[in-house]
């Protein structure tokens, strides 16, 4: 006998624990088989309603829960500020009271501002999901970027990340040096130091102000999107420089481990943060990742779904 | 009228008082302190407070309110600011001048100070502020800000960047011999920061503002201070640098002085993690080291008052996602408990210190005639149960506003009783 | 409240022993040459998880028969039930492994236990979502009876009348070490 997430709401991977993480990609391994059917749909959440509310654009993070969402037969309606109430400047809290009058069952969230899904959670009955908070936490992504490493290394305890980047604006980093340190893998960041939070030691990981020794004895390299528009704001001074100093291309990868992983959230800088040769290369799992996503929110969706049964 | 406070351990740091003596009070100034002398011909008291086992000591003085009228009277009025300060065991506060218009004209200082005199429960000191709109780059008529009431000047909330317009300020204030008070913020450093910037922020992926966004203005202008010769007073200091900067001013003699709120020496950035807007405040919430040296700062003196930064906000701004909410919280019907709770259990402060820091520390730094049982002095008193406990209702609050990351506190030491000048303007039921 | 959490059990009696097993299956096995005449086209899906066990021992049986191999997979119903969210525990999702087509092909699909006929509903479902078989038949260990929708098995190992307050339970040497099938009832206390 199993048993669901002991929780109503994925917020974050902070307050996951090494179980929940290991039970939720063990699931995924499954849902991932339904990805290779002729027929791609699972009745599992037949009659059930999932709510993408996006107050930032995103393609492939909302197109990969609405595709988790629909394999496995629930109804997903998908809601972004330029065709809401949202831009009438309706407050979250006004949002997420005329939400649960129409009883959703899970509500995935994008939102600016850290915090967001935390509130939401507070006001709805349903499930909510982070699909992405300000600068705060992305925990599906983290969780499939594990997934995807448990899948080809087979394990994950052991093995040593560089994040590569704009630490101090990525959720992605932040959900990934949560997730990773509780499977027991050593996280390194790396970046220009305008770009590194004061105190991100004090979290355990080993900081570095230059990517040849971040990455000389890693297993898997993840590179972070460089945001263009952050561009002469005091952080950097163009990308130019910053690709020179902390772009990723074969020249420098010939320094890393033979067998290094290539990551990326997406979606990718081709020559800024990564160079062509690097992201289309036999080692970048770029493409798997992406792929591993559906099967992670699947899995979510699922455990989500009966762990409300464990809480009531 | 008089009125008789009985038996209760009378602290008066003023006058350096600590005994059991009654107090006496007619026509709304301290007419006796010590056992009553037999009545010749007089009328008996028209009320007899009881004080035996508690603490009677001057009414407090909060350097740092918002009371929000004239323009934002859906937060707090004066009416029902000074209500919540009398609860709080205030008996004098002064009012930052960001309202809407903004105090830096003679006549939005009378109209505070006729609404106070007409409606308010204890006295309103108005501070007026130090450039035209608090925009940073006039000065506001200072000499006639202070002729129509006002105590000090300040652009708080909006700190002067320019120092230029500061060190002008500090040498035109000099004349008056009113005190500049500067919200000590980097704005530059600070840029879209929400709250402190340390671990927690780094955990969050919320903006920092770093310590040094107050210290590096602190140092600039405890500078300005030096070269003028005038009085620099620090707003809600809230960093280890900054006290260690005003300690080493004091030390050189300057006229530098500073306040700390409640809420910077009781709670830490960590309250910031459940993401609460009441936790949401400028200054930040800082990491305990900060905390710590506050605290130093309140034991050797660096720190001269307590000051509540009591900032209304109505539930719909604050029910707002972190980033976008506004800064502040009400405080003054907590600072007493908080102080009580965390400094004199604490063993930061003595009772005594801790009463001197509420009166006889802000009276003195800003030059009111307040804070002391002085024979011939305004009525100003409150009466304490320094151990008696209570938890925070936010919603039995005085003030309009609801914003206190408090409720729910179980906190040792209340206020009983609020006189001002004379009249009792609130007591503990029961 | 029976099957509750809170109720204990206590085996009532042992309806099946290794070697009544091992009839069993060798019984299913012969029956489903004699009824397909031949192993041709036949592939076995068993149910995680005894299901599966079953099946590779009916495979055994059959190579033994006929002579050849016929194909085995496991075929897991957790998203195929009708019961989430209304379940106590939330069974753990596990892999459906059936690598080979089933288009054109006779299905036999094993299960240890037939009782209410929800499982082999779900697992009918999921068969036909991964294709379009030929026929489909059922196996099972053991029949206990109280079916709530219409299905019947083609081949028992043995029909057993139980209670809806027994609970019968097998036990194979794959997972548990041992071959027994055995009645639980529940003790009041």
């Amino acid at each position: 006998m199993g048993t669901g997430l002991k929780r109503k709401d994925l917020l974050g991977t902070r307050d996951l624990s090494p179980e929940e993480i290991g039970l939720i990609l063990d699931t995924a391994i499954s849902m991932k088989e339904i990805a290779s059917r002729d027929i791609k749909k699972v009745p599992t959440l037949r009659g059930k309603t999932i709510i993408n509310l996006f107050y930032e654009p995103s393609t492939r993070t909302r197109t990969s829960f609405e595709i988790a969402g629909k394999w496995m037969s629930a109804d997903v309606i998908n809601i972004s500020t330029s065709s809401s109430s949202v831009v009438k400047g309706e407050t979250l809290k006004d949002t997420g009271l005329t939400l649960q009058a129409m009883h959703p069952d899970v509500v995935v969230i994008r939102h600016s501002a850290a915090g967001a899904p935390q509130i939401l959670a507070g006001l709805l009955k349903a499930s909510v999901i982070n699909a992405g908070d300000g600068a705060h936490e992305h925990p599906t992504q983290a969780l499939l970027d594990l997934f995807t490493i448990r899948e080809k290394r087979g394990t994950l305890a052991g093995l040593k990340v560089a994040i590569v980047g704009d630490i101090l604006h990525s959720r992605v980093a932040r959900s990934n040096i949560f997730a990773m340190q509780k499977m027991g893998m050593q996280v390194r960041v790396c970046g220009p130091a305008t770009m590194l939070p004061r105190y991100m030691d004090r979290l355990g990981v080993e900081v570095f102000s230059r990517i040849e020794p971040a990455i000389a004895d890693v297993d898997i390299i993840m590179m972070l999107r460089i945001q263009l528009e952050r561009q002469g704001g005091g952080l950097f001074p163009t990308l130019r420089e910053y690709s020179k100093l902390f772009g990723l291309n074969l020249d420098r990868l010939k320094a890393a481990k033979q067998d290094v992983l290539i990551m990326h959230p997406g979606p990718i800088n081709r020559g800024v943060e990564i160079s062509p040769e690097v992201a289309d290369g036999p080692y970048s799992l770029i493409l798997n990742q992406v792929e591993n996503g559906v099967a992670i929110r699947m899995a979510v969706l699922y455990l989500l779904a009966g762990g409300q049964a464990a809480a009531n | 009228m008089r009125i008789l406070i009985e038996g209760g351990r009378v602290i008066d740091p003023a006058n350096k008082v600590d005994a059991v003596l009654d107090v006496c009070i007619e026509d709304g100034r301290i007419a006796a302190l010590g056992p009553q002398p037999p009545a010749k011909n007089a009328a008996p008291p028209d009320r007899v407070l009881d004080a035996r086992g508690k603490v009677v000591c001057p009414g407090f003085v909060d350097l740092h309110v918002h009371l929000r009228e004239p323009g934002r009277e859906d937060k707090e009025t004066i009416v029902t600011g000074t209500r919540a300060a009398a609860r709080g065991g205030f008996t004098s506060v002064c009012c930052m001048p960001n309202t809407n218009p903004v105090n830096d004209n003679q006549s939005v200082t009378e109209f505070i100070l006729d609404r106070a005199r007409k409606a308010g429960a204890v006295n309103v000191f108005p501070v007026g502020a130090i450039t035209k709109g608090q925009q940073g780059e006039e000065l506001a008529e200072i000499g006639e800000l202070v002729r129509a009431g006002c105590v000090a000047i300040s652009d708080d909330g909006k700190p002067v960047m320019n120092a230029e317009i500061m060190r002008r300020a500090l040498e035109y204030a000099g004349m008056f011999g009113i005190p500049v008070i500067q919200h000590a913020e980097d704005l530059h450093m600070t840029g879209k920061g929400v709250m402190h910037e340390g671990l927690v922020s780094t955990e969050l992926g919320l903006q920092g503002i770093p310590a040094a966004s107050e210290a590096v203005i602190v140092a600039r202008d405890i500078l300005l201070a030096e070269l003028t010769g005038s009085h620099f007073h620090v707003a809600h200091v809230s960093t280890a640098e900054a006290i260690r900067l005003i300690r080493e001013a004091k030390a050189k003699g300057l006229h530098v002085t500073c306040e700390v709120t409640p809420h910077h020496f009781a709670t830490t950035d960590e309250a910031v993690r459940s993401f609460s807007t009441n936790a949401k405040m400028s200054p930040p919430l800082r990491s305990s080291r900060h905390v710590e040296a506050l605290k130093v700062g309140l034991t050797d003196g660096t720190i001269d008052a307590i000051a509540t930064d009591h900032a209304p906000h109505t539930v719909q701004e604050k029910e707002q996602e972190f980033d976008y909410a506004p800064n502040g919280i009400i405080g003054l019907e907590t600072a007493f408990g908080l102080t009580m709770t965390v400094l004199v259990e604490g063993e930061v402060l003595t009772l005594n210190q801790a009463i001197a820091r509420l009166t006889s520390g802000p009276a003195r730094i800003f030059n009111l005639p307040k804070g002391t049982l002085s024979v011939g002095a305004d009525a100003d008193v409150t009466i304490l149960d320094p151990t008696r406990e209570w938890v925070v209702d936010v919603r039995k609050s005085a003030s309009k506003s609801r914003n206190s990351p408090f409720h729910g506190w179980k906190l040792r030491g209340e206020v009983l009783a609020t006189i001002v000048e004379g009249k009792v303007v609130w007591e503990l039921e029961g | 409240m029976p099957g509750g959490p809170m109720s204990q059990r206590r085996e009532k009696a042992q309806i099946l022993d290794a070697a009544g097993i091992t009839r069993a299956i060798t019984r299913i096995a012969h029956e489903i040459v004699e009824r397909n005449n031949g192993v041709q086209d036949i592939v076995l899906v068993g149910l995680r998880s005894r299901g599966v066990d079953l099946a590779h021992r009916i495979a055994v049986k059959l190579e033994e028969i006929e002579g050849t191999k016929v194909p085995v997979g496991a075929l897991d119903i957790t998203l195929y039930r009708d019961d989430l969210g209304k379940a106590e525990t939330q069974p753990v999702v596990r892999r459906t492994e059936i690598p080979f087509a089933i288009n054109d092909k006779k299905v036999v699909l094993v299960d240890d236990v037939l009782y209410t006929g929800r499982s082999c509903r779900a697992a009918m479902d999921a068969l036909m979502d991964l294709g379009r078989p030929r026929l489909l038949q059922l196996a099972v260990l053991v029949d206990r009876g109280h079916r709530e929708l219409p299905i019947r098995a083609d081949y028992v190992g043995k029909n057993m009348p139980t209670s809806h307050q027994e609970q019968v339970q097998v036990l194979l040497t794959e997972e548990d070490g041992v071959d027994r099938v055995v009645i639980l009832e529940e003790t009041a206390d």
